[in-house]
């Protein structure tokens, strides 16, 4: 009886927990497709090696590598230890003990030998990341761009990790101890000694088996639903780049990064303003120049928002963050995403968006650090998930000078020399050949 | 200066084999003049048949097209395609990166379609066939060089050894900042930067990256881009150290220590 209980419970609780976890994903997704259309499918090959490079290999990453190593057992640890989870998913339904350990026989062992020593090393290095946060404060990490919520959030999944992986060590301790001590089904499915847990079962020796009962039921409960609370987190938090790392690879820009998006409405007005003879009768001018808000933005760059972690690798480059400048290409992406969750959020109240008197540029992200970009690629090159900022930065700047005419006094008079100098600055178009005439 | 010009050339039936991309900086800043001059000394030793657009070429666009004036660096792109294509330009060199990004990865879409080449690569290369003969002892062996990379040659189009493959027939003592090659820093002037003021901030850009060259311990700072010159340049004044650091260009290096 006490069995179908928790079966009902477990299957109540997985299926919640799934199910509020999709929903949440198809509402990003939804809000992602509000951005622009943009075609990304070219190139598949190199699309794919991109995904087995950057994201599986964590190519970027290596361009520090002891914290490559760190984050590479955080992340190995979390993806290969969810084979366990695997089981204790099928235990929980079937209402059966370690299904797998007569099934596997000795491949068993090792596979959980092989998971508690990634559990070591993922708390390990979890442990390492959190004095790096909170006690050594690299600068990225006490940038005022993680005020508030972020730098908690980074923290939080820091600490959920090491208690996951603490609560999987415990299970495995108690139920050696009590395997050990004959009892009960845990005698019934013995699966041996495993390495880690192996050396912590001494301090649960003294424990009645009552108590170790309760210890190991509560750390199996407590891992499975931490699992499933923490994968309801990672849509709300910074996290979720464990996800959206890997479609963020496969869509990754594949251009020179010194090339800009070209314009092509208007490429085609300039063209028939030279050559009227081609401009069709019924030729409309684009709606918008550039990017105001979310939705001017492309998919690409929404995807781009949702991927970033907040590293901070981006701003600790950035020439003008660097400078003391507003600009810091880490807020622009975390603008963005702010932006589109309210905008996501509006449009699920309303059906359709309904103005609320703001937009990502302006409100979110401010004309000084745009202007403060010098389009040098430094954060593009960093970021281990290929989000450009710059994309974003140049599209915001589009909008501001060709929608608002909003420009520094300065560029408006190196406009008008290159419109009628040929030159940015005001010299006269038939000195050009000067110099020709000069001595080396 | 003996220098072809394209129409010249074209009214007489020759077709030069590359068409040297002067850009503004080069054709109108004092400084970058030099450099033009510095590699149209090496064209001629070298005996490469090129010409220059002379008056009819123009700013490619490319600081409009940063600051957000999409119309402006439409026009001028148009502009441009339509001389060069008019003239059946197959192959253009630059010493501007700029110039060499735009031309080389935005005006193909345009219909401006060339192979472009920037100076540091052209450079290498002659090098490389044997055309650039060094001299038995040049002013700057055994110098300590420091090289910065310009952000629109290196990250943006991945040129970063033919600078210092360039920079090794000098047969100096060639040492890294502590940012270089993907993880250069900015000289501060890209983006159309190079037309404003700087944003207010604790310190400039270029003072930033001239304080990284300096603790080289170089004595000539190369570069290969007219604006990262200027920012270094004034950065080297800023410090008072104009008397024993020496910004200089690739090319200017190259003419100085070449047969």
């Amino acid at each position: 009886m006490m069995h179908i209980v928790s079966q009902i419970i477990f299957i109540i609780a997985a299926a919640a927990g799934i199910g509020l976890f999709a929903k949440r994903i198809a509402g990003i997704r939804k809000n992602i497709l509000t951005g622009r259309d943009a075609d990304y499918a070219d190139q598949p090959l190199r699309r794919w090696k991109n995904v087995l490079l950057l994201a599986f290999g964590q190519k970027k990453m290596f361009r520090n590598p002891l914290v490559a190593v760190l984050h590479f057992f955080v992340y190995a640890g979390f993806i290969i230890i969810n084979i366990e989870v695997l089981e204790i998913v099928l235990d929980g339904i079937l209402g059966t003990h370690r299904l797998f350990a007569p099934l596997l026989g000795s491949l068993y062992s090792f596979l959980i030998n092989a998971f508690e020593i990634l559990a070591v090393l993922v708390i390990v290095s979890c442990a390492v990341f959190l004095i790096r946060r909170n006690i050594i404060k690299l600068k990225r990490f006490i940038s005022k761009d993680l005020d508030g919520w972020p730098r908690s959030d980074a923290n939080y999944i820091l600490i959920t990790e090491i208690v996951l992986m603490l609560l999987f060590l415990t299970m495995n301790a108690t139920d050696l101890v009590l395997q050990e001590k004959g009892y009960g089904y845990y005698a019934e499915n013995p699966t041996g000694r495993f390495v880690v847990s192996g050396m912590l079962a001494p301090l649960y020796g003294s424990l009645s088996e009552a108590t170790l009962v309760v210890i190991e039921r509560s750390c199996w409960w407590l891992h499975i639903l931490g699992i499933l609370a923490f994968m309801n987190y990672l849509p709300y938090s910074k996290h979720l780049h464990i996800l959206l790392a890997f479609p963020n690879a496969y869509y990754a820009r594949l251009l020179p990064k010194g090339e800009m998006n070209n314009m092509p409405a208007v490429q085609k007005e300039v063209l028939y303003a030279m050559q009227p003879e081609l401009a069709p009768a019924d030729a409309v001018p684009p709606a918008r120049f550039g990017a105001r808000d979310v939705f001017d933005l492309s998919w690409r760059n929404l995807l781009d928002a949702y991927s970033c972690t907040e590293c901070g690798r981006c701003s600790a480059a950035c020439p003008a963050t660097l400078t003391g400048k507003a600009l810091s290409p880490r807020k622009i992406m975390m603008d963005t995403r702010d932006r589109v969750e309210e905008t996501g959020k509006n449009i699920r109240l309303n059906g359709a968006f309904k103005d609320d008197g703001k937009t990502l540029l302006h409100n979110y992200i401010t004309v000084e650090e745009l202007r403060a970009c010098t389009t040098c690629n430094a954060c593009v090159e960093e970021c281990p998930v290929s989000i450009s900022p710059l994309e974003i930065i140049l599209e915001l700047r589009r909008s501001l000078v060709m929608e608002e005419s909003n420009a520094p006094q300065e560029w408006n008079a190196m406009f008008s020399n290159i419109e009628n100098n040929f030159a940015p600055w005001q010299f006269s178009p038939g000195d050009r050949d000067k110099w020709t005439g000069e001595t080396a | 200066m003996k220098v072809p010009v394209m129409s010249e050339l074209y009214a007489n039936q020759e077709r030069p084999d590359i068409l040297f991309w002067v850009g503004c900086a080069g054709s109108f800043d004092q400084r970058a003049q030099k450099i033009t001059k510095a590699f149209v000394s090496i064209l001629n030793k070298v005996n490469v048949k090129y010409a220059i657009l002379g008056k009819e070429e123009a700013c490619t666009g490319d600081p409009a097209r940063r600051a957000g004036n999409e119309f402006l660096f439409q026009m001028m792109a148009y502009q441009n395609i339509q001389v060069m294509n008019s003239y059946e330009i197959k192959k253009i060199v630059t010493a501007c990166p700029h110039c060499f990004n735009i031309l080389k990865n935005e005006y193909p879409q345009l219909g401006g379609s060339y192979e472009v080449i920037h100076h540091a690569v052209f450079l290498q290369q002659l090098i490389d066939e044997g055309k650039i003969k060094m001299k038995e002892s040049g002013d700057f062996k055994g110098k300590r060089i420091t090289y910065h990379d310009s952000c629109y040659l290196g990250r943006a189009n991945n040129i970063y050894e033919a600078p210092r493959k360039v920079l090794e027939a000098l047969d100096a003592e060639l040492v890294e900042m502590k940012r270089c090659g993907s993880r250069g820093l900015c000289c501060g002037a890209g983006g159309a930067q190079m037309w404003k003021e700087e944003e207010k901030g604790s310190t400039r850009i270029n003072y930033e990256r001239t304080n990284q060259a300096m603790e080289t311990g170089a004595s000539v700072i190369a570069s290969a881009c007219p604006f990262c010159n200027t920012m270094l340049t004034d950065g080297v004044k800023n410090k008072e150290k104009e008397d024993s650091v020496q910004v200089l260009d690739i090319a200017e290096l190259i003419n100085a220590s070449m047969q």
